[in-house]
């Protein structure tokens, strides 16, 4: 602990958290928050938190002393601020929202009114950095460069001002949808076309100086109030410039840079974050001329940021840790090194290792979205790799994003034209290079095209080189074709569509040269399944013979110093490159692994590192001694000081075996992670491993759609109708059986991927052909897709088929919209009796059936009394952090107690609360251009929140507003397709109108609505363009301030009305609402003219 | 590419293979914890006679730069050849690439003929040398590394019973710069880029052999440089220095130069387990609110209790304590254990030469 010279100057600080994850702001702001609540806790400074992410561990019991579930606004923030009169606000800890509130909450005069002083950075350097110009001025007062940029109004003014900036330029036009009318001009002659066609999209043209192809270098710079300066990381983007770098594969330290471009960038950072006087951490972005030492600052971040989450990771420094002392004023020399324990924090790691940083993409979740990746931020999550060769790192990371791929040399796409790919990046671009490598294009050919640095090329190609090493090995290798074994897990079919293969090694010639190759192999980050691809082997295969060679891996830690001093740390990675373990393994039998959640993705997100962490520390309660696995840089679950051991590492069969046989542990928790861990269950318990909680056969018995259909039978509990197809005539015959709309999936799937609504014969004709292309090989599942059915869920927890705890929520929204981007009710509010009583007897009876022992999950339709179940995962859900802290009982804790022992019968209440929790989903659509904001049967928001509130509108219109929603004052525009709809809308459009609010609508909605004795205003939409967007909802001078939109279906295509309606709100920024049920709520709640009270969640809930 | 391996005095071998000249060495193992510079430091004349193992794995990315001379001194090396004796990484990156590359790290060691070793784990062989203290060693290449280790261990001579400094040192007077100020430079194996960062300044720099009598010279202010080995071999600059303290012309240190300062004054050095060789060494300043990240490369310090009176401690090493500069309370003399002038490492300290010249 440190002394410090502000001790006892601080009672109470208020920490403005980040909210919902979106993206360009996800996980790492949890982990950053709460690193500095444990920092202010050190010092006994109470402390107090806002943020509506419920799913956070900085939200949790134990971690600030008290938590308001409110929208981070300023309204909300000044109600906190005004009743808890804290000393002291920290605004650099939840991303750009609390940045932007903080500095909102200072121009209003509100901390001010307050005696609340913003620590650490001071607000003019905050605005310094923020506002473009001013950041321009302040760096050119010390000579530091940034990239030259002119605004012009004229072509005339454009040829007169085009001489301040060197060409080669980029052209581009002012407020114009994703880069529309921009260019690339190499000299005037070209300059000419460019500049016609960009003011043919906008009056306002910017003229930029290109830095096309120039390397993209971050620092991490850390700065005390004495001006002691470190700079902690250096990364160094794969990816030039021009991708934006929460895009870009990222390598840290930097690796091809010479100490001159090191240092040098090293000390212009220092220049810099002295000059913005900056007290805490910063992100310094450059772009260097990759041939000459020319450089320009592109951006400084005064806040942590992604880039500093992964920095903190990379390297073991705690840098939000830090931060947060040194907001209190703390000399940054006296802050001690969290690793060693020993030497101080003023010092910048030495790395004997390098990350590899991976974006992870879903955009294939989205219709109508452009894959192409450039300076705007579409990745929903990322993954860390940590290795001592290139090659290593990058194989790792392409794995972990569990896409589906074995390595570098697999791929499932087919590229028509490879310059094009990789030209123009897209997700798939690493495998365009993997692609042109193995057509024998040569690395500088690559560089030349992609202006990737030849260094990295050069390492692809290694690894390119070595895959026809390892084909060239069978020769040695003589095979006999087996069976499938009986209890062959399904799992092992791939979710890419590829069979594992089946053969085995009967005999081996020339074992050196195996070995040699092998060993190679694994240095240069092969897997055991991808080099068993290669050689027609099955994975378990190689990795008897890997061990047969004595080729194992060896555990090495992370130190912050490169063993220069000992330290006694837990953060840990395994790599081939090395010849000896840095630790020992002891036998203890209270050893228990913890799998993690691996990369946010839509579908997979913080919530699941809330139950790890949960899990890993409720197990440390009961003695256990904690391994958590996991490598996601965004998570708190890989803060080492949360477990005693941290293995940064795949989340493979492979990689967890290697794991458990050093370790040996009592057990491993593989239902606490979300899906990827539950996969492993069935393979790791083949292999012996120890799967604690429900069987793994069981597991498998809830996956496998025709072992857990007929357990649903046996137990006499209705579910869809459902059948596995592999033709277009059998899938048609099916889907007239049952009659449409019909829900078709591809027969394997994670999270609804690919999935959708088939309303008629042609709907499902061209999804089978298009979408999934179906074949014995490729299966579909079709089931009766229920129209107007209510959607409930139950989070439970059960010990030996005895249920425990469990929590009843009902969806706003009806069936047919993804579990994930529903709005949830808890407690139910509209339920009877008699569903709950159903509910629960069904959850009692699957919970016997499977003898689960540990957290499930089910989802149930209910029309009338028919209630089926339409899925049922024995794992942690996504809701379990939501249940757990509006119901009071900690699930995640409870089921692991459940694993372990004996948890005493208690009675639990989950139903009868005297207040209501809504989760509701936060979508991202505005990042992702062209995308459809529609909600569907595949899951598309990015992260959630959830409020509470003393009824159901209260908590409802907060959570609305937790995700950026604006409430409306006056004009509404309605558009309501299906006449249905239209009828069930009528009585909420009267009140609509009876409070007040000014009704717009096309012509067709507004006479039905005022034939009906309602007042809509009729206007005619102006047309759908690029150049003035933002005023397609503009009637008359009057701005719309909420779109109600009701599609025609779910599952609508092609560019119609609809959409363009939907998608202008989006790109204008009016609040947009899709839903029949969410509008209805949400006028209900208008109307109910509720009061949004700023209580804290103690005040509702008595958290246990 | 040929088998090679490093055998430690204490009998333990490290199994690799050649990337340099293929001829088999000896010296005293070392490491450096450093990410970037490897031309730097393989041309730093304080790592004569040594062995030196990169920490950081990757080495040999951007090759070895184009020559770059100023005042006809390169700026791209420190010295004018190779110093070490061998060369020990982990994984070295046969292709390489940089606007200034010329050739590759293991041509540009095949022509000086320097053997290096890739393939080891770098890592536990540094834990070896920081449990151990710093250990003589031999790099085995070829045929020789069939040779048992018990024998490689046996008879490796310890450099630093050698005149090391004699080695590196100058042995003519070169004069660079016009400048007002006259300086002279004692060379124990100065870094070029010591002299680059003197001659920002108005100055005349007469660079000497390290046992160069200076008594009877004109000058305006002495600097000591960094060099290799136990500062106590150098008895006659001691000497010489010992005198200077007794006038009052200003006298900067650096590194192996704050040692023959603190011997000079009376005080004594000690060999450190295994020294400090890297970029990230932070440095207090005593009396301040001001630490430097500095990059250092020595294994002798100061002992502080055995400073006379007038002398105090100007730099500490925060993570270990030791003795990071030294100044007399006269403030005319003063020298640092660390190298402001960096090449390879931070440049945080290169204030150090304007305070010396504003002495002067």
């Amino acid at each position: 602990m440190t002394k410090s010279p502000a001790n006892g100057k601080f009672q109470k600080i208020l920490i403005l958290g980040s909210g919902g994850l979106k993206i360009g702001q996800a996980g790492e702001f949890d982990y950053s928050g709460s690193q500095a609540i444990k920092a202010l806790k050190e010092q006994g400074i109470k402390t107090i938190l806002i943020n509506p992410n419920i799913a956070t561990v900085q939200t949790d019991k134990g971690m600030a002393d008290k938590i308001y579930f409110l929208p981070v606004t300023t309204k909300f923030v000044e109600q906190v601020i005004e009743k808890e009169k804290p000393q002291g606000i920290l605004l650099s800890f939840g991303g750009q929202t609390a940045l932007n509130c903080g500095l909102a909450l200072e121009k209003r005069g509100i901390l001010k009114k307050f005696n609340t002083k913003i620590l650490g950075t001071p607000v003019q350097s905050i605005r310094k950095t923020e506002d473009r110009d001013l950041f321009v001025r302040e760096l050119r007062k010390i000579k530091v460069k940034t990239p030259r940029s002119i605004a012009v109004k004229s072509k005339k003014q454009a040829y007169k001002k085009v001489g301040r900036i060197s060409y080669p330029l980029i052209v581009r036009a002012a407020y114009s949808l994703g880069g529309q009318g921009s260019g690339f001009a190499k000299n005037k002659k070209e300059l000419e076309p460019i500049l016609e066609k960009a003011f043919s999209y906008s009056r306002q043209v910017l003229l930029e100086e290109s830095l096309k192809g120039w390397k993209e270098i971050e620092y991490e710079v850390v700065r005390d109030k004495f001006d002691n300066c470190v700079t902690v990381c250096n990364m160094e983007n794969f990816d030039p410039l021009g991708i934006h770098t929460g895009e870009s594969i990222v390598v840290a330290p930097s690796q091809t840079l010479d100490n001159r471009e090191y240092h040098f960038l090293r000390s212009l950072s220092i220049k810099i974050i002295r000059q913005l006087k900056i007290v805490g951490e910063c992100n310094i972005q450059f772009a260097l001329n990759p041939k000459t030492l020319d450089y320009r600052v592109i951006e400084v971040n005064a806040r942590l940021s992604r880039s500093s989450a992964l920095a903190s990771k990379a390297t073991g420094y705690p840098l939000a840790y830090v931060a947060a002392k040194l907001a209190l004023g703390h000399k940054l020399y006296e802050i001690k090194n969290a690793i060693t324990k020993k030497t101080t924090a003023c010092f910048e790691p030495a790395l004997d290792y390098l990350v590899l940083k991976f974006p992870r993409w879903d955009l294939n979740k989205f219709r109508k979205v452009s894959e192409e990746i450039g300076s705007e931020m579409k990745s929903v999550g990322e993954v860390m790799a940590i290795g001592r060769s290139f090659e290593e790192v990058i194989q790792k990371a392409i794995r972990m994003l569990q896409t589906g791929s074995y390595g570098f040399t697999d791929w499932s796409f087919e590229f028509k034209d490879l310059e094009k790919e990789i030209k123009n990046p897209t997700p798939r671009r690493i495998f365009a290079i993997a692609a042109a490598l193995e057509n024998g294009w040569s690395p500088e050919k690559i560089a030349k095209i992609s202006q990737i640095d030849l260094w990295f090329l050069h390492k692809l190609k290694n690894i390119s080189n070595l895959r026809h090493s390892i084909k060239n090995l069978s020769r040695y290798i003589l095979t006999r074709e087996t069976s499938t074994p009986a209890n062959y897990p399904h799992k092992e079919k791939s979710f890419s569509g590829k069979l594992k293969t089946i053969f085995q090694i009967k005999k081996i010639k020339n074992p050196a040269k195996i070995k040699s190759i092998i060993r190679k192999a694994k240095q240069l980050g092969f897997s055991d399944a991808q080099i068993g691809w290669h050689l027609n082997v099955n994975e378990k295969e190689i990795r008897k013979l890997r061990k047969k060679l004595k080729i194992t891996p060896v555990v090495k830690q992370i130190d912050t110093l490169a063993a220069e001093f000992p330290a006694q740390t837990n953060y840990l990675y395994l790599t081939y490159n090395g010849t000896e373990h840095d630790i020992g393994f002891e036998k203890n039998k209270n050893t228990v692994v913890v799998l993690g959640s691996g990369p946010y993705c839509i579908g997979s997100s913080v919530e699941f590192d809330w139950c790890c962490v949960n899990a890993g520390r409720e197990l440390q309660k009961n003695g256990a001694k904690t391994i958590m696995v996991n490598y996601n840089p965004e998570t708190v679950s890989t803060d080492y000081d949360e477990c005693d051991r941290l293995y940064f590492e795949e989340l493979s069969e492979e990689r967890v075996l290697d794991i458990c046989e050093l370790e040996n542990p009592r057990g491993v928790v593989v239902s606490m992670g979300g899906q990827i861990p539950n996969n492993l269950a069935l393979a790791l318990h083949l292999q012996g491993v120890k799967i604690l909680g429900t069987s793994p056969k069981n597991i498998d018995r809830a996956e496998d759609r025709y072992q857990f259909s007929s357990l649903l039978d046996q137990l006499k509990i209705s579910q869809p109708k459902w059948k596995e197809l592999s033709s277009i005539k059998n899938a048609l015959n099916f889907a007239n059986s049952v009659g449409y709309p019909v829900l078709v999936r591809p027969s394997y799937v994670l999270s609804g991927m690919a999935m959708s609504v088939a309303y008629n014969k042609n709907h499902l004709i061209n999804y089978l052909n298009k979408a999934t292309q179906i074949s014995p090989d490729r299966p579909v599942v079709i089931s009766k897709f229920e129209l107007g059915a209510k959607e409930i869920e139950i989070d439970a927890v059960a010990k030996n088929g005895k249920v425990i705890i469990y929590a009843i929520s009902e969806h706003v929204e009806n069936a047919g919209v993804h579990s994930g981007d529903a709005t949830i009710i808890l407690p139910p509010q509209k339920l009877y009796l008699y569903t709950i009583r159903r509910l629960k007897k069904i959850t009692k009876d699957i919970a016997r059936g499977l003898n689960i022992t540990g957290p499930f999950n089910l989802q149930f339709l209910a029309k009338a009394n028919d209630i089926k179940v339409i899925e049922c995962n024995l794992r942690a859900s996504r809701s379990f952090p939501f249940s757990s802290k509006v119901t009071g009982f900690n699930f995640a804790k409870i089921a692991t107690q459940a694993m372990i022992s004996d948890p005493a019968e208690k009675k639990f209440n989950t139903l009868d609360l005297g207040y209501v929790g809504v989760k509701a989903p936060q979508f991202s659509f505005g990042r992702l251009k062209g995308a459809d904001p529609v909600l569907g049967v595949e899951m598309r928001s990015t992260g959630e929140v959830a409020t509470l509130g003393d009824s159901l509108e209260e908590a409802f219109l907060k959570s609305l507003i937790a995700v950026n929603f604006r409430l409306p004052r006056k004009n509404i525009f309605l558009s309501i397709g299906p006449l249905e709809a239209k009828v069930e809308f009528i009585s909420y459009a009267k009140k609509l109108a009876a409070l007040g609010f000014k009704l717009y609508a096309t012509q067709i909605s507004a006479c039905f609505f005022n034939k009906r004795g309602i007042s809509v205003i009729p206007v005619k939409l102006k047309p759908f363009s690029h150049k003035k967007n933002n005023h397609i909802f503009e009637f008359s001078g009057k701005k719309i301030q909420l779109v109600i939109n009701i599609p025609n279906n779910l599952e609508t295509l092609g560019f119609s009305r609809g959409y363009r309606i939907r998608r202008s709100a989006i790109d204008s920024n009016i609040p947009l609402i899709n839903n029949l049920q969410v509008a209805k709520l949400f006028i209900d709640s208008l109307e109910s003219k509720v009061e949004l009270l700023a209580k804290p969640w103690n005040k509702y809930v008595k958290y246990q | 590419m040929l088998q090679a391996k490093l055998v430690l005095e204490d009998k333990s071998e490290f199994h690799g293979f050649s990337f340099g000249f293929p001829r088999s060495n000896q010296g005293e193992v070392v490491f450096n914890t450093g990410m970037t510079g490897y031309p730097e430091s393989l041309t730093d004349p304080s790592y004569q006679g040594q062995i030196l193992v990169a920490t950081y794995p990757l080495i040999g990315n951007y090759g070895i730069p184009k020559e770059n001379k100023k005042n006809h001194l390169s700026t791209v090396f420190e010295s004018d050849r190779i110093h070490l004796n061998g060369f020990i990484v982990s994984n070295y990156s046969r292709k390489f690439n940089h606007w200034r590359k010329k050739e590759s790290l293991s041509r540009f060691l095949k022509t000086q003929k320097i053997p290096g070793v890739c393939g080891i784990d770098t890592r536990s062989l540094t834990k070896k040398l920081r449990q151990k203290g710093v250990l003589l060693g031999r790099v085995l290449i070829g045929k020789d590394a069939s040779m048992p280790a018990r024998e490689a261990a046996k008879n490796i001579i310890d450099p630093n019973t050698r005149d090391l400094v004699a080695e590196v040192s100058t042995n003519q007077i070169e004069t660079f710069g016009q400048g007002k100020k006259k300086i002279i430079c004692l060379d124990c194996g100065m870094k070029n880029n010591i002299i680059h960062s003197l001659l920002k300044f108005d100055v005349t720099l007469k660079k000497v052999p390290s046992k160069y009598d200076f008594r009877k010279q004109s000058f305006d202010g002495l600097l000591i440089s960094n060099g290799p080995g136990d500062p106590q071999t150098n008895k006659q600059l001691i000497e010489n220095i010992r005198w200077a303290l007794k006038k009052k012309k200003p006298i900067f240190g650096i590194c192996l130069g704050n040692q023959i300062m603190a011997l000079a004054a009376g005080a004594k050095t000690y060999k450190l387990k295994y020294g400090h060789r890297g970029q990230n060494q932070p440095c207090l300043e005593i009396g301040t609110n001001r630490c430097y990240l500095t990059s250092q490369n020595h294994g002798f310090t100061v002992n502080p209790k055995t400073l006379p009176k007038q002398w105090k401690v100007w730099f500490k090493n925060i993570n270990d304590g030791t003795v990071e500069g030294i100044y007399h309370q006269s403030n005319r003399f003063f020298s640092v254990q660390f190298h402001p002038e960096a090449c390879p490492g931070p440049q945080d300290t290169k204030w150090l030469f304007k305070k010396f010249i504003d002495k002067l």
